[in-house]
């Protein structure tokens, strides 16, 4: 087989892998965006947030230490103990749920009926508040996070695909598992959204609030369910992004790159969501193997927006979303 | 083509200004309109009238370029109209109210009957970023067409309203000065009177009436209140389950039995 | 008492369509005018120049832009960023292309060529719409900041892949540089702010203004009624991205006088003109000059309070500045979503009445 070929089937793979962690990102918004129609900008934000404070959790930081030490002139900066992983990341699940609730009774609830450009605008508001909070509470510093997941190189696809080809296939460990949580957690999510009740209110909610107000839906309780849903998946991303690449601001920009997946999945479908994350996960890396270097590299900014924003003129609607149909 | 008639209380009606022939709407596998033709004169005005359902609006729809027939076509003055898109259409002088109210929201009643004169509004982009001279010269000629259909509307007093504080009558009658103001030749009302008390409804028609007297305006209009169409309308359309079930004046589609059938709703077996 | 309109009759519709037809806001604005063409060129200082008149000129410029596409429109657009980029780096071709042509001519022109660059990334607003379009416009912002990075040709081959202005001078007196002087630059971006909002009030006071708020609010109906949608969106982006395209120009060769286009020009300073516009409130010239004196003052004055007055360290303030500016943005969106302008209305309707409550 053509070295080029064997190439290009790992970038392939790695380009799945990849584009499993853009899907995970990306669920968070559908969720979101399926309750209460709602482009939730700050999803990003909310990865960073959970991953810092499971961090922070995990070293024993004092929150707003930064801000203490430099208004009282003191020199706290640890309790001094240190968190188990599971521990921690339960602990953080309850932060999440209470930011949920923070979210829904101070920001969602006023913003009811609004247009959708000013709830977008407002998770924008959210994210930046967010992300100062998030400096604010634990340090902008890149952080390190380790919550026991194998990572490295995995040496038994290494070894099986250097006996078939040749050449061994540098899969990390870490993306292995990463795949197949968002898989548990996308098949989780369809059977809830299907066969649950609190499923089928969400899916009341996200076709007209004011309807499903009127058949006794809890407009509030289902915003708070969502929001920590979501909250939980960010925490997931958060985890899968940060130990892979450290807990740094940059993991906010995740969001961004969710858009051209949601783009092509529709916002409103979770399996589009999956497929949209592998098509922009494979097809940005292969891009960039095959004519990046023609190009002048670093093609991966933008190929995805490109290559969604062609896919729009011709489909509008993504490949899973509902057809807009107009009116007059 | 004939040149028309006299009617019985002196209006001049002309020859066929449009002419629907062998229309057929279908959406994925649902028929909306099947196979109907029909024709509007000049000067007259025409009702169409149905159950709900019935297609009226999506008729409508097509004379207004908004839908394609999927089969037939459209005559206009004698000759097919190409396919074109809604705003050509307009420019040929086809102006139109909606089911719900299409109002612009965001701005003044002024400026929303103001929108209807941008088919005759011809300024540049460069001559009216200067404003001086041609565009303003421009802007105040149509101000005073749009004001003298304000005043014939009788809406001078909420000209500066923004349109997404008006009652619901009022908003009607707003859309209907928009449509005025396009001075058209075919004039399509979707259910003008829907949602209305008795005195709005006289003020309508009169309002219609008016407009049909003066301009000379040709006017279709779809309407549900029977006593409106008796009393307005030359002649009558009537739509059941997408297709032709009458078609004359009044009085022969009040006595059609199968006009009669369709409103009772008798029972097909 | 002082405001009103009582004994104030229009007798044309000339009058009556005037931007100021309330006696007393027309001699506040010709105040303004002159304080600010003949007053504060003599009593301003580099410091102020740098830290708040010059940012606020020139973003103010990029809101009303954005305000006309966004506001006026309704065709939401995250590629402020890269647009601005597009005048900068058009300017800065021209610039060291033609050395001896006027700053004038270079920025105007900077503004055209980004109008058509507009224009382009504009197309798919034709299929697109609403968030859709959002992201669209984002393909545009990243590319194009990738595009000023990577393509040699656009910072002349430089090794460090910055832009750096190189001194003109305008009428004798230098215009570009570190040793232009404030009450100079001052007033050429101020001449440019002036005129383009002049131009922007009149397109929106016209049939221009009335064909982009039919498509931002019924797009379907204003096609039936007579709008061609085409002609209206492409023109709405044209325009626009003139004037984004004119700020740009004027943040790089005149503010900051080298930039890299990651810094500059990022999808934070896409989303930085936006908010302007929003808290300015949306449709609204008046609006986008309030968002932009609100947006370059608060860090302005947080900065202040918080380091010079409390002596707290800069990456704390900075922090709380995201947590008021995304507060404030929340709050607003909550309480007065039409914006700055809208406040500023009620507060002129009450005026109108004062002393009477109704």
């Amino acid at each position: 087989m053509p070295d080029q070929l064997i190439y290009a089937m790992e970038v392939t793979l790695n380009g799945l892998m990849a584009g499993v962690l853009y899907a995970l990102v990306a669920l968070g918004f559908v969720l979101i965006f399926k309750a209460s129609g709602i482009f939730n900008y700050a999803q990003g934000v909310m990865a960073l947030f959970a991953a810092m404070t499971l961090v922070g959790i995990m070293d024993g930081q004092v929150p707003f230490s930064h801000m203490i030490n430099a208004i009282f002139g003191t020199q706290v900066h640890h309790f001094g103990w240190h968190v188990p992983a599971l521990l921690a990341i339960l602990l953080t699940v309850g932060v999440m749920v209470l930011l949920a609730w923070a979210v829904q009774q101070f920001v969602m609830r006023h913003l009811v009926n609004q247009e959708p450009i000013i709830l977008f605008m407002a998770t924008i508001g959210l994210a930046y508040f967010l992300e100062g909070l998030s400096d604010l509470m634990w340090g902008s510093e890149i952080k390190k996070l380790d919550v026991g997941l194998p990572q490295g190189i995995n040496d038994a696809i290494d070894q099986v695909t250097f006996g078939w080809f040749g050449y061994g296939f540098f899969i990390d460990n870490l993306d292995l598992v990463a795949t197949v949580v968002a898989a548990l957690l996308v098949i989780a999510l369809m059977v809830f959204n299907q066969y649950t009740k609190e499923g089928r209110a969400l899916r009341a909610v996200a076709d007209d609030h004011q309807a499903a107000l009127s058949v006794g839906i809890s407009l509030s309780f289902i915003w708070v369910l969502v929001w920590s849903v979501a909250g939980f998946v960010a925490l997931v991303a958060g985890i899968m992004w940060g130990t892979k690449s450290g807990v740094q601001f940059s993991l906010s920009l995740i969001a961004l790159k969710a858009l051209p997946v949601l783009m092509l999945g529709g916002f409103t479908s979770i399996p589009g969501a999956i497929v949209g994350g592998l098509i922009i996960g494979v097809g940005e890396k292969l891009f960039e193997f095959s004519l990046g270097p023609m190009l002048g590299g670093a093609t991966e900014n933008w190929f995805a927006y490109v290559l969604a924003l062609v896919f729009l003129v011709f489909r509008p609607q993504g490949l899973f979303g509902e057809k807009i149909i107009e009116r007059v | 083509m004939d040149e028309g008639y006299i009617t019985a209380d002196g209006r001049q009606i002309g020859g066929v200004v449009m002419e629907m022939k062998n229309i057929t709407l279908r959406f994925g596998g649902v028929v909306a309109i099947e196979n109907i033709s029909f024709d509007i004169r000049e000067g007259e005005i025409r009702a169409i009238i149905g159950p709900n359902g019935a297609g009226k609006s999506s008729m409508l729809n097509i004379i207004s370029g908004f839908y394609v027939p999927s089969e037939g076509e459209v005559w206009f003055h004698g000759a097919k109209r190409p396919q074109m898109r809604p705003y050509e259409v307009a420019r040929q002088g086809i102006a139109r109210t909606f089911q719900n109210i299409a109002l612009f929201e965001g701005m003044s009643v002024l400026d929303n009957v103001m929108t209807g004169r941008l088919t005759q509004m011809k300024s540049g982009l460069l001559a009216q970023a200067l404003w001086k001279g041609k565009a303003e010269a421009e802007e105040t000629a149509n101000r005073e067409v749009a004001e003298k259909i304000i005043d014939f509307l009788e809406i001078q007093s909420i000209r500066k309203t923004p349109v997404g504080r008006l009652p619901y009558g009022l908003k009607k009658r707003v859309e209907l000065a928009r449509a005025l103001a396009a001075e058209p030749k075919l004039l399509l009302l979707d259910e003008p009177m829907a949602g209305m008390n008795v005195e709005e409804k006289e003020d309508m028609s009169r309002f219609i009436l008016d407009v049909n007297d003066e301009f000379g305006t040709t006017i279709a209009l779809i309407e549900h209140d029977m006593g409106v169409v008796m009393d307005l309308s030359d002649r009558v359309v009537v739509m059941d389950y997408g297709k032709k079930i009458g078609d004359g004046t009044p009085d022969e589609v009040r006595n059609n039995q199968d006009v009669i059938d369709a409103y009772l709703g008798v029972s097909h077996d | 008492m002082f405001y009103r309109e009582a004994g104030d009759f229009k007798t044309t519709y000339t009058q009556d369509s005037q931007t100021f037809p309330i006696k007393f806001d027309r001699i506040r604005y010709y105040l303004v005018l002159a304080f600010a063409f003949l007053v504060v060129p003599f009593i301003i200082n580099d410091y102020w120049a740098n830290a708040l008149i010059l940012p606020f000129l020139i973003y103010a410029i990029a809101a009303i832009g954005l305000n006309i596409l966004v506001g006026y429109c309704g065709q939401l657009s995250l590629g402020t960023g890269g647009f601005m980029a597009v005048g900068a780096y058009a300017c800065y071709k021209l610039m060291t292309s033609f050395p001896d042509v006027s700053m004038f001519i270079h920025v105007i022109l900077a503004g055209a060529i980004t109008a058509v660059v507009g224009i382009l990334f504009g197309l798919p607003s034709l299929r697109i719409k609403g968030f859709y379009l959002a992201v669209a416009t984002l393909a545009a912002q990243f590319f194009l900041v990738w595009l000023f990075n990577r393509v040699p040709w656009f910072y002349n081959y430089s090794a460090s892949g910055q832009i750096s202005a190189p001194e003109r001078d305008t009428f004798g007196i230098l215009i570009t540089g570190p040793n232009a002087p404030a009450w100079m630059t001052y007033l050429f971006c101020l001449i440019f702010l002036t005129v383009c909002a002049l131009i922007a009030r009149n397109l929106t006071r016209g049939s221009s203004g009335r064909s982009w708020m039919a498509i931002r609010d019924m797009d379907i109906a204003a096609e039936i009624i007579g709008v061609n949608p085409l002609k209206a969106k492409l023109t709405a982006f044209a325009v626009s991205s003139f004037f984004v395209g004119i700020s740009g120009a004027l943040f790089f060769s005149i503010y900051l006088g080298a930039v890299e286009v990651g810094e500059a020009f990022s999808i934070q300073k896409s989303f930085l003109v936006l908010f302007m516009v929003i808290i300015g409130g949306l449709g609204s010239i008046f609006g986008s000059f309030a968002g932009a004196a609100f947006l370059v003052g608060l860090p302005v004055a947080l900065k202040v309070l918080g380091v010079d007055i409390l002596g707290w360290p800069t990456d704390i303030v900075s922090h709380i500045q995201l947590i008021i500016v995304g507060g404030l943005i929340i709050m607003f969106l909550i309480l007065e979503p039409h914006g700055l302008a809208q406040l500023w209305n009620l507060t002129k309707e009450k005026l109108r009445l004062w002393p009477f409550p109704h």
